[in-house]
């Protein structure tokens, strides 16, 4: 389709996204750029939230956004916009090749080698057509079962932020002066609750669970989902503050997967080149204990974190992280790669605008062989974690310190609940600390771990 | 039909778009042909531009646009939402009959005729600086670059950007609403590593607002940026473990003004209060604070980050008192929550872009000064934390417990301020954090424009402020196992 079409505005559904790539970076080389690469986004969304029975909001929509990405010799610039007519292409496309003057001689830039590009064979069943199948009274009902489901589990359930049912999908599509060109569509569907317990004396707890899935058949029942946030939120009624101590901690498998992301900064090429993570320059070395192997792996069928390729048109591949505790790989882009005299592992991720970031592909902690249960019912005195509040990880130093909110543990069983605690310690001390891995490996999103137990870390209380 | 808009003003979307009057009412009655009580149309068009240097290369330049219109439909405590990123006639129309599915009575008419928001003019800018030279732009982060590796030898590692951005938008409503506006919105960051043999350390810092780039050029330049981050990297190399448990506190004045935004702040947005699913719901009249404790929110001073001359709903902004003298006096609302709570709309209703639906949120929120001297304060601490930088927060408005992150703090022993401790979390209750200050300084000090807010996932530029204060009960999350100063609770 010729792309003067593309200034009617017809329903994007017409539109060839993947010849309106070509076309701009065509355009980019016939300007004068050395290389260049497009990047064509469109995604839809809709969204509906159910509060004490009545629909709040519904929302329902699409957009879509164009970026290019040009080198001029070794200095790069990029452009973006959302507007498709020719007049902002042109523009777009200029104020990028105009914009390349004035950035560094980078000897490190530029696009991947055409060698290294490609782009997964087969299905990966990203895209699943039944996201959007529900009619919309009946994706109204999946939200509105999710809450009532959480507001019937218990009398002190009364009140609610809602139960809400969501779906989505996109599609990319990357071209580049190589002659790639690569496209795929994912898709997406949630159903979540948030109810709200309530003590006679009027004290609120929240919490909140969700089932999310590529396809609707594998969703959780909104009956479950509700009735686990009921179950989430009445265990938090009566929450107290713990002493200060240390005692060995317990991480659900929700909070545990913030201390995979914190190896995942540690391990961001971006960082390790800068010097900036206390895992740089500890290629090969023992960074944990023999109990820990992480696996980043792009190419898993179906999995929140997969696709064909990567934000640079590199086919996404599995990589051994962690081994046995030893350090075995960064995650790194084309940019970051060089940068280290090494090879990228696929994980470039790419927004509109700017130079390439790393992102995860499907990034997990291999499970172990024992229950959560077990893992608890070997702690005398200790804290079960189940949320944190904040941000407080200096991927520099390794230092560590968050707010906590979670239930002590007393004689193998939960105590009571416990809040408006801290948790700290040091990340280098903590790979080391984490003394068991359980059995529960499920994968809510890209990044999944199972429940950790994690000794030598300070709670700060009273 | 009485038209009364006048045209004193740049028509931004008139003119580049083609949208007449006749279109807006249009699209309104559109969006409320299935009835409802209210619907508004939120225009935007927002330019920006992005510049990094690391490892003293501009190694990354970007500019890009992003336009759109969202349609909102409520009726009674529904909204139904869509929107579009073509502004064509027959775009806006089918987003305007989506949005009109949440309501299902006959039409209804919007009012007659339009009534401009009074015009203000918080950010005067004569050239935005997304519309200024590039190269000027390129000095600003090579010199914070330059500055910072000059602070100091151990400085090794540096990164300094700048951007901005300049949004202009058109919110007209059902009621006759119409408001213009054209907002700027400029940062530069820097940050920094310090090396040693076998240590380092982090540095940050940033500033800006609704500013035109001469701002850059003035006392706040790249190099002020640059050594106060190369200045937090070098001290944190010396820093000792921080102590862990409850302590006195003493924040410093500026951005430490977090702690209002996560303790009270959000707990104040009225959509939280009308659903009572907030810990400060009911408190009205209440006493939530100490007798030296007054809070405003204040979206109305110029050239700040958090101010607007109209909210994304077309409201003009506003100062409002959220707590005085310790007693809780208000909530921050929006056109939604105020209809239903029967509550003035105080202006804050901010949606991160066309895609979102607006919601209540902070502008500038700050403590007011009070009369102790700063140096008293200190010297009232016998053993605690003096913490004057920090990073972010975040608060769970329903149990009330919200935590922010200090990044440049030190122990105070016998009133004297001694060592630099590491980084270190710091949880407290919101209803009560507040009661427990003591002591409030008269050196009110706003920050330097670096807040962003996040809520339901959208993002909004906002301003905190402090005095100096005292907080007699806070918990520390450090890791010491032995109080460097001897104590533990």
């Amino acid at each position: 389709m010729p792309s003067t079409e593309l200034e009617t505005g017809n329903p994007k559904l017409e539109t060839d996204l993947r010849e309106l790539a070509q076309d701009i970076v065509r355009r980019a080389m016939n300007g004068g750029a050395t290389a260049a690469e497009c990047v064509v986004r469109e995604g839809d969304e809709f969204s509906t939230l159910v509060r004490l029975g009545q629909v709040e909001t519904l929302k329902e929509s699409g957009s879509r956004s164009i970026g290019v990405r040009v080198f001029n010799g070794q200095r790069a610039a990029s452009t973006y916009s959302s507007d498709f007519s020719r007049v902002s292409l042109d523009r777009m496309v200029k104020s990028a090749l105009e914009l390349s003057k004035i950035t560094s001689e980078d000897p490190f830039g530029g696009i991947p080698e055409a060698s290294q590009l490609g782009s997964l064979k087969g299905d990966l069943g990203l895209y699943h057509e039944d996201v959007y199948s529900l009619p919309g009274p009946d994706r109204i009902d999946y939200a509105r079962r999710a809450e009532k489901a959480a507001l019937d589990s218990d009398p002190r359930i009364k009140n609610s932020e809602g139960g809400s049912f969501d779906a989505a999908s996109g599609h990319k599509v990357l071209a580049n002066s190589h002659g790639f060109v690569g496209q795929f569509r994912r898709s997406y569907c949630s159903v979540a609750a948030v109810p709200i317990a309530q003590t006679e004396d009027g004290a609120m707890q929240r919490d909140y669970w969700y089932s999310v899935a590529r396809t609707l058949s594998k969703l959780d029942s909104p009956e479950q989902v509700g009735k686990v946030a009921a179950e989430r939120a009445l265990r938090r009624l009566g929450a107290r503050k713990a002493k200060t101590a240390q005692v060995p901690i317990i991480f659900d498998p929700m909070v545990a997967t913030s201390i995979l992301e914190h190896i995942f900064e540690g391990v961001n090429g971006d960082s390790v080149y800068r010097g900036a993570s206390f895992l740089a320059g500890k290629l090969g070395q023992k960074i944990a204990g023999d109990n820990v192997t992480i696996i980043d792996d792009g190419t898993i069928p179906g999995g929140f974190g997969t696709s064909p390729f990567d934000g640079e048109g590199v086919p996404t591949r599995r990589t051994v992280v962690i081994e046995k505790g030893v350090l075995s790989s960064y995650l790194l882009n084309t940019y970051t790669a060089k940068k280290l005299k090494l090879a990228t592992t696929g994980n470039a991720s790419r927004g509109l605008a700017g130079t390439p970031g790393i992102g995860p592909g499907n990034y997990f902690l291999q499970p172990g062989t024992r229950t959560p249960k077990q893992l608890i019912s070997e702690i005398k005195e200790g804290l079960y974690v189940t949320e944190f509040l904040g941000h407080g990880a200096n991927l520099v130093t390794g230092d560590y310190s968050r707010g906590a909110s979670g239930l002590w543990i007393s004689g193998g069983e939960f105590a009571y609940p416990v809040e408006e605690i801290t948790v700290a310690g040091n990340l280098k001390e903590i790979f080391f600390n984490i003394s068991e891995i359980a059995s529960d490996l499920e994968f809510r999103g890209s990044v999944a771990s199972p429940t950790l137990r994690i000794d030598g870390l300070t709670v700060g209380g009273e | 039909m009485d038209k009364q808009v006048h045209v004193d003003q740049q028509r931004f979307f008139f003119d580049q778009y083609g949208v007449t009057e006749n279109d807006l009412e249009r699209y309104l009655a559109a969006a409320l042909s299935a009835g409802g009580d209210y619907a508004d149309l939120y225009f935007e068009y927002l330019s920006s531009t992005s510049l990094m240097v690391d490892e003293s290369m501009v190694k990354s330049a970007s500019q890009g646009i992003s336009a759109g219109c969202g349609v909102r439909v409520v009726s009674g405590e529904r909204t139904g939402y869509a929107y579009t990123d073509d502004l064509s006639a027959s775009r806006i129309l089918h987003a305007a009959r989506t949005a009109a599915l949440i309501a299902s009575a006959p039409a209804k008419t919007p009012v007659a005729g339009f009534r401009q928001t009074a015009a203000r003019s918080l950010y005067p800018v004569t050239l935005p600086s997304v519309d200024a030279e590039i190269t000027a732009k390129v000095e600003l982060v090579m010199r914070a670059d330059k500055a910072a590796r000059a602070y100091d030898p151990r400085i090794q590692e540096v990164r300094a950007s700048y951007s901005d951005e300049l949004r202009n938008i058109l919110v007209v409503g059902s009621d006759g609403t119409f408001a213009e506006d054209s907002q700027p919105l400029a940062r530069m960051n820097v940050s920094c590593i310090a090396k040693t043999e076998g240590n380092s350390a982090r540095g940050g810092s940033g500033g800006g607002g609704r500013v035109a780039l001469d701002f850059f050029f003035g006392d706040k330049g790249p190099e002020f940026f640059a050594k106060e981050a190369a200045r937090q990297a070098i001290l944190q190399l010396d820093a000792r473990e921080a102590p862990a448990g409850d302590m006195e506190v003493v924040l410093g004045p500026g951005w430490p003004g977090v702690l209002l935004h996560e303790a009270v702040g959000h707990g104040l947005e009225a959509d939280f209060n009308r659903k009572k699913t907030s810990a400060f719901a009911g408190l009205i009249g209440k006493r939530v604070a100490s007798e030296g404790c007054t809070v405003i929110d204040n979206g109305t001073m110029p050239w700040r980050r958090g101010s607007l001359n109209v909210d994304d709903e077309g409201a003009p902004t506003q100062e409002t008192v959220l707590i005085e003298k310790g007693i809780l006096k208000g909530y921050l609302s929006d056109k939604l929550s105020s209809r239903l709570m029967g509550i003035a709309d105080t202006g804050n209703g901010r949606r991160e872009s066309y895609e979102h639906i607006p919601m209540p949120r902070m502008t500038n929120t700050y403590m007011l000064a009070g009369q102790d001297n700063p140096e008293d304060i200190i010297r009232s601490v016998k053993r605690g934390i003096y913490a004057v930088n920090f990073g972010g927060g975040q608060v769970d408005i329903t149990n009330g417990k919200f935590v922010f992150g200090a990044s440049e703090a030190y122990m105070i022993e016998d009133g004297q301020i001694t060592a630099p401790i590491k980084g270190a979390t710091l949880i407290g209750n919101g209803p009560d954090v507040l009661t427990r200050v003591s002591m409030v300084g008269n050196d009110l000090k706003l920050d330097e424009g670096v807040g962003t807010c996040g809520k339901d996932g959208q993002a909004v530029p906002v301003g905190v402020g402090i005095p100096t204060i005292k907080i007699d009960r806070l918990t520390v999350g450090g890791t010491a196992k032995k109080d460097p100063g001897g104590f533990m609770q």
